[in-house]
C-alpha cells in the first residue's frame, strides 16, 4: 500500500496523520510507510490513498482552506480524486476539500464564536464505505476536536440530499448516540461532523482521529479507521 | 545623512524620554568620547532598560543556583537546557509580556507566546508544549472581563496555529492586578544534545544573515515601554505593542529546523526585545567579535524606514544567523523553499564595533562590549517586608455548614474549574499530550519514546505578599510537589519574577525576599534555575502588584505506564494523606473566600519534609502502588478531594483519622500545611507501613465510592452539585452558557 500525507505550509497535523497511518500499516501492510508529500510537488508519485491533515494551511488567512484549494497539489489530488483514488481530510483538510469542491457545502466559525478543543461522541452513520468499514453503524466513539471553523453548514435541501445518499458519515452525539445540542461542539447543521462525496470515496471530517489511536494518550477509537483504510486498500 | 544620525546635543528631554538617567547619560559619553547621534541613544536607550539589562535584579539573580549535573546550558543563553537522557535535551523558558498584553491583549498575549517559541527553537529544539501562567484583576474590575478574553484568545490564536499544544499553567484573579494583569508564557522543546545552537558568533568574514519576517514598524521601544511604570493613558501606548503572525512563525521553525539539521549555522540569535540591536549585540558580544551591518539590505515593510526605526523595531517572527560562507546557498534554498526573506545584510569583523551603514554612509558607530555587558548594575536600596502575624487555627471560626464552605471554595474565582480557558487552546496537537490540563502538571509524551516531560507553573502571590522569603520557597515547593504527583523526578526550573517599580525599597526588599526563598528552596531540592526572565515596573499610579515570582519547572518521568492522574479509579480504595498539617489558616484561600480577610503568615515550608514525603510518594507511583495522587495546596484537603472526585466521577467518603491531637475541623479540611499529597490504594496498610520506615507522616482519611462527597460530620453532597459549583463560575463570569 502507499499512501501520501499532504504538508501544506502551515499544516501542523501532518505528522501526527503520519503517525496513526504508519502504525496502522505496520499492523497491516508491513514494510510500508505513508510518504510526505510538500505541496509545491504537484507531480507526487501515485498512491492508493491521500491525506490532508489539520492545521492552518497558509495561516487561514482569507478563509480556512481557500487558498490551500488553489495549490498546485490541489489541481493534482482533485484530478486523482476524480479518477477515484481515495481522499481522507481531517479538520483543516475538510475545509480544503469544500474549498478544492470535492466535498459540498461549507464549514464557517463556530457558534460559540470561540476556537474548542475537546473530546466529542461521534454517531458512525454508516459502516458501509473504505474509511468506517471497522465501525458499526450507529456505533458510538470519542474522538477529540479542535478546530475554530467546523460548523458545517449546506442549504436545507442539500442536508436531506446528504441523508438521502448516505454521504453523512459521523454526527455529534451524546454519549448514549443521542443527536443533541449540547454535544454538538460547533452548532453544525444536522449535528453534521463529517460528510463522504457521492462515490464514498471522499471523506472529510471535523474531528481528529489520528489524536485517540494510541492507549498512551486516552483512547483508541480513532484506530479503526486507519486500520479499515490499509486493511481495504493494500 | 537623516536628522536621526547626525551627531548633535540631545537635549535632556529626549534623554529622558529614552529612559536614560542623567547618570547613565554621563556614562554614554564616557564610553563613546563624544554625544550620540539620536539612533545610538536609542540603541543605548534599549539596551540598558531593565527589560534587556536586568540592572536592577543581576546582583541577586546571581545567588541562584543554576548548576546540576544535568544542565547542559543554564541562565545566559536564549533557554535553559537539561540533558533528559538517550541523547536528548529539553530546552525551556518563561517570559512575561504583562505590559503589551495590558494595553492589546490579544496582540500582547499572541506575540507573548511567539516570543517564548523563539527563544526556544532558536537554540534548536522543536517546541512540544507552552504553558501560561495569568494574573488578572479583581473580576469586578470593569477590564477584567475584556482582558481575560483577549489572552485567552491571543495565546490560544498564536499556539493554535502554529501547532504547539498548550497543555496547562494557572490563572490568578486579585484587586492587585487592576492596572497590571500578568502574562507570563513558558515553552519546552526538545533536542538532540549535539545540536544544540547558541548566540556565541565566531569566523571574521561570515556573513550575517537575516529571515523571517520583513521589519516594520511596529513595537519600537516595547523593551523601554516594559521598563517604565504605567501612569494614566496607558492605552496611549498601544503602537509600542508588535503585531504576531503565527503562521509565518510556523514557517520559520520548520524552515530554522531544516537547517539546523545541516551544518551550516556558526550561531543563531531571534530577534526579540529590542530586536535587530540586541540580536547583534548579542552575537557579536559573545563571540567577542564587531560586526557591519549594511541596513540598506535589511527587509522592511514599509519604504523610507529610517535606521532608528529599523534598529528598533520589535516586529516579530525574525531570526538573525551566522552562517558559514560555503553553506549560503543552501540555507537560501530552504528559507526560500518556505517563502520567508533571507538577505545577507552584514558580516563580522574584528574591530570590537558595531558600525551601521546605509546608504553608503556610516550612520551608527558603537563599541559592543562596554554597551552589551557594561550596563549599568544597580544594588537598589531595600527594606525586608515585615514579619506577618501568624494567626492560629482557633482565631478563625468555623464555618455553619463545612459543605457549603466548600461548595463556596471550588466556585471561587481562583480555583474554579479552568476549562473554559483551556478548551480555547489546542492542547492534543502534536499527539502527544499524556496529561492533558486539569491535573496537578501536564505530561508530554517524549516523541517515539514511552517517556515523558511533566511540567507545570506556580505562584501563590498572596503567600508572596505576606512573606516574600517563605513565598518565594512555597512556588519552588509546590512545582516540585506538582511535577512529583504525577510520578515525575523533577530537574530543573525557569523563573519569571514579576515586581513593581524597584527603585522603591519596599518593592525591592519583596524582590530580594522571594529570590532568597527560590534560591534555599532550590538549593534543598537540587531544583536548578536554569532560565528566567525579571519583570519590573509592573505598576500604575504607584500601585505595585503583589509580589509574583512564577515558577516553571520540568520533570522526567522514565515510564508513562508509572505515571499518576488525579483522578479516583476504583471504587472502595483506601484514601491516604501523606504529610503532616497543624491546620494551617493564615493567608489562605478558606480565609479570604469564607472570612473575607486577607491576613497572617503564609504556611511554613519545611524543605526537608517536602523532600521526604515527595520522594515517598514518587517512589509510591513508580512501584505501582496508589492508582492516583493530588498534591495539597489552595484550599487544602476538602479541596483535593473533591477535584480528584470530580476528576474520576467518583465519591468518597471522608473520614478522621484517629490519631487525635488534631487541628479544629475547618482547619483540618482548608488548611494550607505543605508538603502533602493525597493518594488512593486498594489497601491503605502496606503503604502506612512504609510511610512509617520512611519517616513519613501517613494516615488512612477515607475510601471512595458512590457518587457522593461526605466531610466529616456532613451530610452527602452530589457530585453534580460539586461539578455545578466548580465548572459554572467561569463561563458565567465570560458570558457563556455552561454548554459551547
Amino acid at each position: 500500500m502507499k499512501a501520501a500525507v499532504i504538508v501544506f505550509p502551515g499544516s501542523n497535523c501532518d505528522r501526527d496523520v503520519q503517525v496513526a497511518l504508519a502504525e496502522a500499516m505496520a499492523r497491516h501492510a508491513p514494510g510500508t510507510a505513508p510518504v510526505m508529500v510538500w505541496h509545491k510537488d504537484a507531480d507526487f508519485e501515485k498512491v492508493d490513498l491521500i491525506v490532508l491533515p489539520g492545521g492552518f494551511s497558509y495561516g487561514d488567512y482569507l478563509r480556512c482552506g481557500a487558498m490551500a484549494a488553489q495549490s498546485p497539489v490541489m489541481k493534482e489530488v482533485v484530478g486523482r480524486a476524480e479518477k477515484g483514488v481515495p481522499v481522507l481530510g481531517i479538520c483543516n483538510g475538510f475545509q480544503i476539500l469544500t474549498e478544492a469542491g470535492l466535498l459540498p457545502g461549507a464549514l464557517i466559525r463556530n457558534a460559540s464564536l470561540k476556537f474548542v478543543c475537546r473530546d466529542v461522541n461521534l454517531r458512525v452513520e454508516t459502516g458501509q464505505s473504505l474509511f468506517t468499514s471497522r465501525y458499526e453503524q450507529g456505533q458510538t466513539i470519542r474522538v477529540p476536536v479542535a478546530h475554530h471553523d467546523g460548523n458545517y453548514i449546506a442549504g436545507g435541501e442539500d442536508v436531506a440530499r446528504l441523508e438521502d445518499r448516505g454521504q453523512i458519515a459521523f454526527r455529534y452525539c451524546d454519549p448514549e448516540g443521542a443527536l443533541t445540542g449540547p454535544s454538538n461542539p460547533n452548532g453544525s447543521a444536522a449535528n453534521i461532523a463529517g460528510v463522504f462525496n457521492e462515490t464514498k470515496t471522499v471523506l472529510g471530517l471535523m474531528p481528529h482521529p489520528e489524536r485517540l489511536a494510541d492507549p498512551a494518550l486516552g483512547g483508541t477509537d480513532g484506530r479503526p479507521m486507519f486500520d479499515g483504510l490499509v486493511e481495504a486498500l493494500s | 545623512m537623516s536628522d536621526d544620525t547626525v551627531s548633535k546635543v540631545i537635549p535632556p528631554n529626549v534623554i529622558a524620554q529614552h529612559g536614560l538617567s542623567g547618570e547613565e547619560y554621563e556614562r554614554i559619553l564616557e564610553i563613546m568620547g563624544r554625544a550620540p547621534n539620536l539612533l545610538e541613544l536609542g540603541i543605548f536607550s534599549v539596551m540598558w532598560s531593565e527589560h534587556c539589562s536586568y540592572k536592577s535584579s543581576k546582583v541577586w539573580l546571581k545567588t541562584l543556583p543554576t548548576a546540576a549535573p544535568w544542565v547542559i546550558h543554564g541562565p545566559g543563553e536564549n533557554a535553559g537546557v537539561i540533558d533528559i537522557g538517550e541523547g536528548l535535551a529539553a530546552i525551556f523558558k518563561m517570559e512575561s509580556h504583562n505590559h503589551p498584553s495590558f494595553i492589546e491583549p490579544y496582540q500582547g498575549a499572541a506575540t507573548g507566546v511567539g516570543g517564548i517559541l523563539r527563544d526556544v527553537f532558536t537554540m534548536g529544539a522543536r517546541p512540544v508544549a507552552n504553558l501560561n501562567a495569568l494574573r488578572f484583576g479583581d473580576p469586578e474590575h470593569p477590564k477584567t472581563r475584556h482582558l481575560v478574553a483577549g489572552v485567552v484568545e491571543g495565546i490560544g490564536g498564536y499556539g493554535n496555529c502554529i501547532g504547539v499544544p498548550t497543555v496547562g499553567g494557572e490563572v490568578n484573579f486579585d484587586p492587585g492586578y487592576n492596572g497590571n494583569i500578568l502574562v507570563n508564557a513558558m515553552t519546552v522543546g526538545i533536542a538532540p544534545q549535539d545540536r544544540i545552537f547558541t548566540s556565541q558568533a565566531s569566523g571574521i568574514g561570515n556573513p550575517v544573515v537575516y529571515t523571517g519576517s520583513k521589519t516594520g514598524r511596529d513595537g519600537i521601544h516595547g523593551a523601554t515601554m516594559a521598563s517604565a511604570e504605567f501612569g494614566e493613558g496607558a492605552e496611549e501606548k498601544r503602537p509600542t505593542v508588535q503585531v504576531g503572525d503565527p503562521f509565518t512563525e510556523k514557517l520559520l521553525v520548520e524552515a530554522c529546523l531544516e537547517l539546523m539539521a545541516t551544518d551550516a549555522i556558526v550561531a543563531i540569535q531571534d530577534m526579540g526585545a529590542a530586536g535587530l540591536t540586541s540580536s547583534s549585540f548579542e552575537m557579536a558580544s559573545q563571540g567577542g567579535l564587531g560586526v557591519d551591518l549594511d541596513l540598506d539590505r535589511v527587509p522592511c515593510r514599509e519604504d523610507g524606514m529610517t535606521p532608528y526605526e529599523m534598529m528598533l523595531s520589535e516586529s516579530q517572527e525574525r531570526m538573525l544567523m551566522v552562517l558559514k560562507p560555503e553553506r549560503e546557498e543552501l540555507a537560501r534554498r530552504i528559507f526560500e523553499k518556505w517563502d520567508l526573506d533571507f538577505a545577507v545584510i552584514g558580516h563580522l569583523t574584528d574591530s570590537g564595533r558595531m558600525v551601521l551603514k546605509m546608504h553608503g554612509e556610516i550612520v551608527g558607530d558603537l563599541p559592543i562590549d562596554p554597551l552589551a555587558q557594561a550596563a549599568p548594575e544597580y544594588r537598589r536600596p531595600y527594606v525586608n517586608t515585615p514579619q506577618a502575624p501568624s494567626l492560629a487555627p482557633s482565631e478563625v471560626p468555623a464555618p455553619a455548614d463545612t459543605g457549603a464552605a466548600l461548595l463556596r471554595l471550588l466556585a471561587c474565582p481562583d480555583l474554579c474549574s479552568r476549562r473554559w480557558i483551556w478548551e480555547q487552546y489546542d492542547h492534543m496537537v502534536m499527539a502527544d499530550t499524556a496529561a492533558r490540563p486539569g491535573g496537578d502538571a501536564a505530561v508530554v509524551r517524549i516523541h517515539g519514546t514511552n517517556r515523558g516531560l511533566a511540567i507545570t507553573t506556580d505562584c501563590t502571590p498572596r503567600y508572596c505578599q505576606a512573606a516574600p522569603h517563605d513565598g518565594g520557597m512555597q512556588a519552588v515547593a509546590e512545582a516540585w510537589r506538582n511535577l512529583t504527583a504525577t510520578g515525575a523526578r523533577p530537574l530543573a526550573v525557569t523563573d519569571n519574577l514579576n515586581f513593581g517599580n524597584p527603585e522603591r525599597p519596599k518593592v525591592m526588599g519583596q524582590f530580594v525576599g522571594c529570590v532568597q526563598g527560590i534560591g534555599e528552596a532550590c538549593r534543598a531540592l537540587d531544583f536548578p534555575v536554569v532560565s528566567g526572565n525579571v519583570s519590573l515596573y509592573n505598576e500604575t499610579n504607584g500601585k505595585a502588584i503583589p509580589p509574583t515570582p512564577t515558577i516553571g519547572a520540568v520533570g522526567l518521568i522514565e515510564d508513562l505506564a508509572r505515571t499518576a492522574t488525579v483522578a479516583f479509579q476504583a471504587e472502595g480504595e483506601d484514601i491516604v494523606l501523606i504529610g503532616a498539617g497543624e491546620g494551617h489558616l493564615g493567608a489562605s484561600l478558606y480565609l479570604r473566600e469564607i472570612e473575607g480577610r486577607r491576613e497572617g503568615a503564609p504556611p511554613r515550608v519545611d524543605l526537608a519534609a517536602e523532600r521526604r514525603n515527595g520522594d515517598f510518594v514518587r517512589g509510591l507511583i513508580e512501584n505501582g502502588q496508589v492508582t492516583a495522587c493530588h498534591d495539597l495546596s489552595d484550599g487544602g484537603l476538602a479541596v483535593a478531594l473533591a477535584e480528584m472526585a470530580l476528576a474520576g466521577s467518583l465519591g468518597a467518603v471522608l473520614s478522621l483519622p484517629d490519631d487525635g491531637g488534631l487541628p479544629p475541623l475547618h482547619a483540618w479540611l482548608f488548611g494550607e500545611d505543605q508538603a502533602r499529597y493525597l493518594v488512593t490504594v486498594p489497601a491503605a496498610g502496606p503503604v502506612l507501613k512504609a510511610a512509617r520506615g520512611a519517616g513519613v507522616p501517613a494516615a488512612k482519611v477515607g475510601t471512595t465510592g458512590g457518587e457522593t462527597l461526605t466531610l466529616p460530620g456532613g451530610a452527602p453532597i452530589s457530585l453534580d452539585e460539586l461539578r455545578a459549583a466548580h465548572e459554572d463560575w467561569l463561563p458565567a463570569y465570560m458570558g457563556d452558557t455552561a454548554e459551547n
